[in-house]
Formats: structure tokens, C-alpha cells, sequence
């Protein structure tokens, strides 16, 4: 019933979220460390990307780190509006990620720009648009985590 | 900070390395670079930061780990360095930020994402996150989600 049961797949998901080696052969290298040989890696890795395990196997880029700007953002939408909303606030090509979720401020989305000036003015359309008040919730300070999902 | 070429480099690696033996000599004659070209540039861009990390980028949902909390903490402003740093080292936050109230609707100050296989499982880490911060928490709340509305990844044109 586990979306991965091959131990090469799990070995992969668990071992290489960070650290692959930036050199000539780095399949070859980030294999040797979970005792994998570089076909098997490479193998593996196709596999889990290709089923969509992994969303996918490269560089996790940071906005923030481009010069561009990240808000995370919040509205509280009444049921009847929802959809219709959603809608709304998805159009926006500057919104990433948006989810519903279980609390009064129901809707919660990524605003996400190159020019971080941009946040506050797609967050006015969204607010114009929709008649309804966008709460932003940039982050004041980001903790340390270990970045790691266990399979 | 970002030259022509790092655009270049960043469009063409937004969805995934080539998956090949040798994905950065690959990219490089995508690109009409040198492989030691393309190898240095991400060496800098992580290094500045540019780039978070290289490997694996798990899609939960398909994982297994289809129960997203987000658990959110009303915590004083003057602790929130020592609780942040104590909730982001438990291995099972994927992220932990500081971000300001909206009171009265919003009295909640620290937020640490915690992923699991149900929701049961997310409730037991949040109860051992809440167990971690002791009174220090006024209050906290998890908020699970119940759609994917949108999610597209980073875009930056090349």
C-alpha cells in the first residue's frame, strides 16, 4: 500500500533531498553514498520522477534568494463565494500556490513576483476584485529545519 | 547578482535537471556553455543562496503524506527566537517561519508546516511540538488543507 516499497526508491527519497554533488559524474557519487551504483541511481530517479513520487530532481530555486519577492497571504471567504473566488485570486499568474483550509481565513496562497514591490499591488487587484481584505504574512524570520521527508 | 547567463541556466533547470550520467555536461550543450561553466554557476548560486539545495523535490500528496497541517503558535514576541529554533529542529517540520498577527482574527505568531500520512499522525506531532513549547504557547490551532486550489512552481523568465 506504501507509495514506495522498493528499497533503492526509499533510499533515494530519504538520501538525496539535498546534497547532490555538483561534478562531471554526480549520480556516480551521490550513488556510492547510499551504496547504489550510478545506473541504479539514475534508474530510480527517472522511476520516482516519472511517477510523479517526485515532483522533480534538480535545483530548489529561492525566490527570495533571485531578488524577488515571497508572501505568503490569507482570506477569510464566505462558502457561497468560494469557488468563484478562487477563481479570482488563481488568474493572478503571481499567485503559486494556493489552498484551501480548515479555519475562518479559509483560502491561503503564495503570492510570488520578481519584483517584490508587485506583492502589495496584486494583493490591492485581489482586494478590488474580490471585495474581500487580503492579510499578508511575510515572514519576519525563517528557522532553521532539517528539510528532510521521511518515506 | 544575476547575470544573462544565470537566467538562462535557472529557466532551463526549473523543471528538473536532465536525468542523465552527466546532467550538467547535458545542460551545458542546451545552453552553448562550458560543463565547468554550468558547474560553477551553481556552485555560486548556491553558495549566495540562490538555490536552496540540489536533489530530490518530493510531491507529498503522491508520497503518501497526504495530511498537510499547518500549525500556527501564539507565543510571546521575545521568546519567539528560542521556540522557533526548538520547533524547526524536530525532524518533521518542513518549515518554520516568525510572521506578524492580524488581530483579533489572527492571533497567531510562529508557524510550523508538519506533514504526515493522516491527520491523526499530524495531530500526535503537533501535540509533541505543543509539548515541546510548554505554557510559552498562549494558544495554537492546526489548519489542515482540504483543496490544492493552484500550485505551479517558480517561474522566471529566461
Amino acid at each position: 500500500m506504501s507509495p514506495i516499497s522498493d528499497p533503492t526508491e526509499r533510499a533515494i527519497v530519504n538520501g538525496l533531498q539535498g546534497g547532490f554533488p555538483v561534478a562531471p559524474h554526480p549520480f556516480r557519487i551521490a550513488g556510492a553514498a547510499l551504496g547504489l551504483s550510478e545506473g541504479e541511481t539514475l534508474e530510480g530517479v527517472r522511476e520516482l520522477v516519472a511517477s510523479g513520487r517526485l515532483s522533480r530532481f534538480g535545483p530548489l530555486w529561492n525566490a527570495e534568494g533571485l531578488g524577488g519577492g515571497v508572501c505568503l497571504a490569507a482570506m477569510a471567504v464566505p462558502a457561497e463565494r468560494f469557488e468563484a473566488v478562487a477563481e479570482l485570486v488563481n488568474a493572478h499568474p503571481e499567485v503559486a500556490h494556493n489552498y484551501e483550509r480548515t479555519h475562518a481565513l479559509n483560502m491561503w496562497f503564495v503570492i510570488s513576483a520578481e519584483r517584490p514591490e508587485r506583492i502589495a499591488e496584486v494583493a490591492a487587484a485581489i482586494e478590488a476584485e474580490t471585495g474581500l481584505a487580503v492579510h499578508l504574512m511575510p515572514k519576519t524570520r525563517e528557522f532553521f529545519v532539517g528539510f528532510r521527508v521521511e518515506v | 547578482m544575476l547575470d544573462a547567463t544565470d537566467r538562462r541556466l535557472i529557466a532551463a533547470t526549473q523543471e528538473g535537471l536532465p536525468l542523465v550520467a552527466e546532467p550538467y555536461r547535458e545542460l551545458a550543450e542546451r545552453l552553448g556553455l562550458e560543463a565547468s561553466d554550468v558547474m560553477m554557476r551553481l556552485e555560486r548560486l548556491l553558495a549566495q543562496g540562490a538555490i536552496r539545495r540540489i536533489g530530490a523535490i518530493p510531491n507529498h500528496y503522491a508520497l503518501g503524506l497526504t495530511a498537510n497541517g499547518m500549525s500556527v503558535w501564539d507565543v510571546p514576541d521575545d521568546e519567539v527566537a528560542e521556540i522557533g529554533a526548538r520547533i524547526g529542529a524536530l525532524d518533521f517540520v518542513t518549515h518554520c517561519y516568525e510572521r506578524p498577527r492580524h488581530l483579533p482574527l489572527w492571533p497567531y505568531n510562529v508557524f510550523a508546516m508538519v506533514h504526515g500520512r493522516t491527520r491523526g499522525e499530524v495531530r500526535a506531532k503537533v501535540a509533541e511540538i505543543a509539548a515541546i513549547v510548554g505554557p510559552a504557547a498562549r494558544a495554537h490551532d492546526v489548519l489542515f488543507s482540504t483543496r490544492i486550489l493552484k500550485k505551479t512552481g517558480l517561474r522566471i523568465a529566461a
